[in-house]
């Protein structure tokens, strides 16, 4: 830990490595919490997953013809938004089983990712950074993104804040007092994909799910209303992102597997200790 | 000029498909009056509760609510859903769920006011819940969960209030003091109740509708096995509750 301490002075990238964590610590707390809440866990994997195939896609784009504004980041938002989009639609629409639809996409989004990978030239590592994150790798650059899209989702949880938790509590009745639930429901499935893009740059596609879900999950055992879940979930969140790094650091493990795994057990030992 | 009834329904035909639920139904239910709607599983109750509130629309004929279409009318309905269909454990206090009474009628971005929330509270003395505001509805028992849903569907000022099942998974003595504040509120607007306990509020009620594919209006005083036995076909046998030694 002292080690870290020492050396977070020195390197900017580790500097850039705890503010990403920090940033992205918000919308983890606030989209968790709609996630956890209305129970749509594996809606947000799917939308995760699909990110690869955005990420795959513009990486192609960019190498292959030489599409250079095409950032990963960017086909990752694009791919997560309409992920969320088209999954939302088919659930509302298409009286389907949710978790069978999810499935296929969650599916195809990781297949889609993999072939243009495998049809770039000389970008293996690529794979690896996005299924498991790049946390230590940050650029200023990308904490101005982060940073956007940080700003972006607060203000829209902040300014519909009363309208979210009543469609999260019973959409039907928020309906029928006039609230366009559908529009609610979209707009919260919209930023459970941009909170999930902003975290895959740190803890990667396979494991953002915990990063979503496990911070609002225990701060749900401590609180007894939708905004001071938020504020506890967010404050959880900056401790495993800024703990998981540092305990990270001196043994040389990947950063982002440590701070999943920090979040599981500390999830495992509140539900053993505080059961409701 | 008379003045447009709470619930104003003519010739309505309502099929899913090639399955008809309701067939040529008429139903007036005048102001003040307390109704309620009963009939087998299946029999259209809750086909007719969403045609009331605008969530289907009929094939042919007409519904009014206050003499307008019911999407338009529904801003006047209070609703109590179901039971069965929240969270009862999500984090919200008595007071958030009956601020969410006032959606639509508050302003559209940012917090609830501090009138909202004064009105919410106003609503939660009135039924009888002032000292739990601020508990979380995990910690409510079921009667008191169903009296913050009732005072969230009052919050908006309705004229008509519309029950579904209220009383379904309640203790007896629970569900009389619901129907003893249903019946104070009946003072002041127009109240229907979903039920399949009719036995119960047969002395509460003006008017019995039994729903089954067709709707039939009777008063009251006309439950008798016949009726019963109308409703729900042949092997029901009556539970008489005044030869009952209390009420439990």
């Amino acid at each position: 830990m002292a080690e870290f301490f020492k050396a977070l002075l020195q390197h900017g990238f580790l500097q850039h490595a705890v503010l990403a964590g920090l940033l992205a610590s918000l919308p983890c707390g606030i989209v968790g919490t709609y996630v956890v809440t209305r129970r749509i866990t594996y809606l947000a994997g799917g939308i995760a997953h699909c990110v690869l195939g955005g990420m795959g896609f513009a990486r192609y784009m960019q190498v292959v013809h030489g599409w250079h504004f095409f950032e990963p980041i960017l086909g990752a938002v694009l791919a997560a938004l309409s992920a969320a989009f088209i999954i939302g639609w088919i659930n509302i629409k298409a009286r389907e089983r949710m978790d069978t639809v999810i499935s296929a996409f969650w599916g195809m989004g990781m297949a889609t990712g993999i072939m243009f990978i495998s049809k770039t030239p000389g970008y293996g590592e690529d794979l690896t950074a996005y299924l498991f994150g790049n946390i230590l790798l940050v650029t200023s650059h990308d904490l101005l993104i982060i940073a956007g899209l940080d700003l972006l989702i607060v203000s829209i949880a902040l300014l519909f804040h009363k309208q979210f938790v009543a469609v999260c509590f019973d959409e039907e009745f928020a309906m029928l007092r006039g609230i366009n639930s559908k529009f609610f429901y979209f707009l919260m499935l919209a930023l459970t994909a941009l909170s999930v893009v902003l975290m895959v740059s740190i803890v990667g596609i396979v494991m953002v799910i915990v990063l979503l879900t496990l911070p609002a999950a225990i701060a749900g055992r401590f609180t007894k209303r939708m905004g001071s879940m938020m504020a506890l979930a967010t404050g959880i969140c900056c401790i495993f992102t800024t703990v998981g790094l540092a305990c990270s650091y001196q043994p040389n493990l990947p950063a982002g597997a440590s701070i999943i795994i920090l979040a599981g057990i500390s999830y495992l030992i509140t539900v053993i200790l505080k059961r409701n | 000029m008379s003045t447009p009834l709470p619930i104003q329904i003519e010739n309505l035909d309502f099929s899913y498909g090639s399955i008809q639920v309701l067939e040529q139904a008429n139903l007036s239910v005048a102001d003040k009056e307390f109704v309620c709607i009963v009939g087998p599983n299946g029999g259209g109750k809750t086909t007719l509760l969403k045609l009331l509130l605008g969530l289907l629309e009929p094939q042919s004929g007409s519904v009014e609510i206050f003499g307008k279409a019911p999407v338009a009318g529904r801003k006047q309905i209070g609703y109590l859903p179901q039971h069965a269909n929240l969270d009862p454990k999500f984090p919200v206090t008595a007071c958030d769920v009956v601020l969410m009474g006032l959606l639509g009628q508050t302003r559209n971005f940012g917090f609830y006011t501090k009138s909202d929330k004064a009105a919410a509270r106003n609503m939660l003395a009135r039924v009888g819940l002032d000292k739990l505001r601020n508990r979380p509805i995990a910690e409510l028992s079921g009667g008191q969960r169903q009296r913050v849903l009732i005072a969230r569907a009052l919050v908006s000022e309705p004229q008509l209030l519309l029950l579904d099942e209220p009383t379904c998974s309640l203790d007896d003595y629970v569900e009389r003091e619901l129907y003893d504040l249903l019946r104070e509120l009946n003072e002041e607007l127009t109240v229907a109740v979903v039920t399949h306990d009719i036995s119960f509020v047969s002395s509460y009620v003006e008017k019995v509708i039994c729903v089954n594919r067709q709707v039939h209006v009777h008063p009251t005083s006309e439950i008798d096995e016949n009726l019963i036995h109308d409703m729900y076909g042949e092997h029901v046998q009556m539970v008489r509750h005044d030869q009952e030694h209390g009420h439990g």
